[in-house]
């Protein structure tokens, strides 16, 4: 068979078209963000950008909000996740479901109930503070990441064998909670790095509920620059490309870099 | 009293009785095994002693002290696992401190016991590797020093040996009762494999159907089987179908021949139908001094195992296996020779259902 008959050369073909279609757009975004001075390539929008007070504050306040959520997701799921794997694995499909709910309910629809079940008429009114709101936001951050932490962490346990670790433990005298931070943490926690930064991804880009819930948020801050800026929208895209990418690098590195990964627990 | 006192012993899953009025009394310092094929509930009454299942009805007590109402962590038990169950995350020497570190001992008697454990199960050199840089056997090793860092009241070992490779599993098997004799700590271990639990028990439990078919030493268990099961599954065994023709002297009719046990079949009526085991090595080819149970028959097929040759033969309806040494100067029977088998009648054991 010929080179260009051959799967290898429709394989080039395909990967070249994706290489365009994804880096094309960002190659013209990052060209534009710098031609803030005319007649010459600078970095004059980052420093512009970097250098508002406003995208320090919005940007601090999104990565608290990352962070809350992460400690947040990693105390709902992980125990979740175990439990649901030791005793009820029946429910596992039910758990999931729910789990994956967050991606077919718009985000708008979430905010809008939490907005009716918890205004300042309500019971339990946590709109009417700021930090009443915040928490409402680390809650709902904690849905809308919720389907791709469960899956992380639970990947994560199905390649430990989670039954007889337990029983090992607990023949050794070693309680739930022991188990649980000693033994089933440490061993699941390349794979809630995982979670965490695509959590951490997620929130920091995220517009509906800060706008919604009017928090000052960096999703918002972008918004607001996109709607009256020329070439600092540009360089803000970049910048959050550029978080998401080392998101996704810090993930590759820890998986590499844990030295008990290479379980082999029979051989 | 004994160590551990198992009583009544049941277990429902489900309206399905895995294991039906289990009675044990293990004296302490004893090794025990639990030998049954798969399903026969074995593991399940080991796990109810850990702790790991709530029995349906009976009672464990350990040491005087009922322990049903117990959870596993309270109940002082070391356990080993037929997967290891190392944890991952920890080197041996970790491994080896976590229960110590769980029951809240000091830095300088945690690091005093793992270094004896690692030197109990001659890994003192590996104290600082991870699990998955251990071979199987190392990884069971370790697991068993583990177990015993805590000082267990007792030891439960489920099927430790099954992951492993043949020529690791033997020099395993005699490790574990040497360290057992050593510390002299009660030992529960179960297993499916006859070599293993006759090798290394003081007693064996054979259970069939979630119920204890017979528990003797393995020279009982080997020799004086009381059921045809236990016959069965322990080594090798010839059941010959007979019919019982006087009582009193024990005379029965075997394949047209009338042999007599040299006893009487009390339990038996003239004309029952009788199941008598026969152990391949009690058997020999052609006539020999002292067995006068002698029948002919047509040889099937002749297997060499090395030290032993085993020879099948076709008497009547019948299929009775016999074992006789490898002899270099003896030429083996061929398949399709006519030759006579001889047998003591009155070493023949009669089976019970």
């Amino acid at each position: 068979m010929s080179f260009w008959r051959s799967n290898r050369f429709w394989a080039w073909v395909a990967l070249a078209f994706g290489v365009l279609y994804f880096a094309l757009p960002l190659i013209g975004t990052f060209e534009f963000s710098l031609r803030m001075k005319r007649g010459e390539y600078s970095f004059e929008a980052y420093r512009v950008i970097l250098g508002d007070p406003r995208f320090q504050a919005t940007f601090m306040y999104s990565v608290m909000m990352a962070l809350l959520t992460i400690v947040m997701g990693v105390l709902l799921v992980v125990p979740t996740a175990y439990w649901v794997r030791l005793k009820l694995p029946r429910w596992r499909p039910v758990v999931e479901f729910i789990t994956l709910l967050p991606l077919i309910i718009p985000a708008i629809v979430i905010v809008f109930g939490y907005i009716r079940m918890y205004n300042t008429s309500s019971v339990l009114p946590l709109t009417g503070s700021a930090f009443g709101t915040d928490i409402l936001m680390v809650c709902g951050y904690t849905v809308l990441a919720l389907p791709y932490m469960y899956r992380a962490v639970d990947t994560g346990l199905r390649t430990l064998d989670i039954t007889t670790l337990t029983e090992a433990a607990e023949s050794l005298g070693a309680g739930k909670v022991t188990i649980l931070a000693k033994i089933i943490l440490p061993n699941v926690l390349v794979a809630i790095l995982s979670g965490a930064f695509l959590t951490f991804a997620i929130v920091i880009g995220e517009f509906v509920f800060a706008a919604l819930l009017n928090r000052p948020a960096f999703g918002p801050f972008m918004q607001l620059i996109g709607a009256n800026r020329a070439y600092e929208p540009a360089a803000l895209a970049v910048i959050a490309f550029s978080i998401t990418w080392l998101c996704m690098g810090l993930m590759q590195l820890v998986t590499r870099l844990q030295k008990h990964t290479q379980v082999k627990q029979f051989r | 009293m004994a160590f551990l006192e198992i009583s009544n012993l049941q277990k429902d899953y489900a309206g399905n009785r895995v294991v039906e009025n289990f009675n044990l009394a293990v004296e302490q310092g004893e090794f025990v095994s639990f030998l049954g094929p798969s399903g026969c509930g074995k593991t399940t009454v080991l796990r109810m002693v850990a702790g790991f299942e709530t029995p349906s009805s009976g009672s464990i007590r350990i040491d005087g002290k009922d322990v049903v109402n117990l959870k596993p962590n309270q109940r002082n038990i070391g356990m080993v696992f037929q997967a290891y169950a190392l944890f991952p995350n920890m080197t041996v020497a970790q491994n080896l401190a976590f229960g110590l570190k769980v029951a809240g001992k000091s830095k300088a008697e945690i690091d005093a016991t793992v270094k004896e454990m690692l030197a109990l199960i001659k890994l003192e050199e590996l104290g600082q590797r991870y699990p998955f840089q251990l071979s199987g056997g190392q990884q069971q090793r370790v697991a068993l020093a583990r177990a015993l860092a805590v000082k267990p009241k007792l030891l439960l070992l489920d099927e430790p040996l099954s992951a492993l490779d043949a020529k690791i599993r033997v020099s395993l098997r005699e490790e574990i009762r040497a360290i057992q004799r050593k510390l002299q700590i009660t030992t529960i271990f179960v297993t499916h494999d006859q070599e293993e639990a006759l090798s290394m028990s003081d007693r064996i439990v054979v259970m069939h159907k979630g119920k204890a078919d017979q528990l003797g030493t393995p020279f009982e268990i080997y020799n004086q089987p009381k059921t045809r099961f236990v016959a069965s599954f322990v080594g090798t065994i010839n059941v010959l179908e007979a019919v019982v023709t006087d009582t009193q002297t024990g005379s029965f009719l075997l394949n047209g021949t009338e042999l007599s046990l040299g006893r009487s079949l009390n339990t038996f009526k003239t004309g029952d139908a009788i199941a008598l085991a026969l152990r391949p090595e009690a058997a020999s080819l052609g006539a020999v001094a002292g067995k006068s149970g002698q029948l002919h028959g047509k040889v099937q097929d002749v297997n060499f195992l090395g030290s032993v040759i085993r020879v099948r033969v076709k008497v009547g309806e019948q299929v009775i296996s016999l074992d006789g040494f490898n002899q270099p100067s003896v030429a083996p029977p061929k398949a399709g020779d006519h030759v006579m088998v001889s047998f003591a009648p009155e070493e023949l054991l009669v089976l019970a259902d």
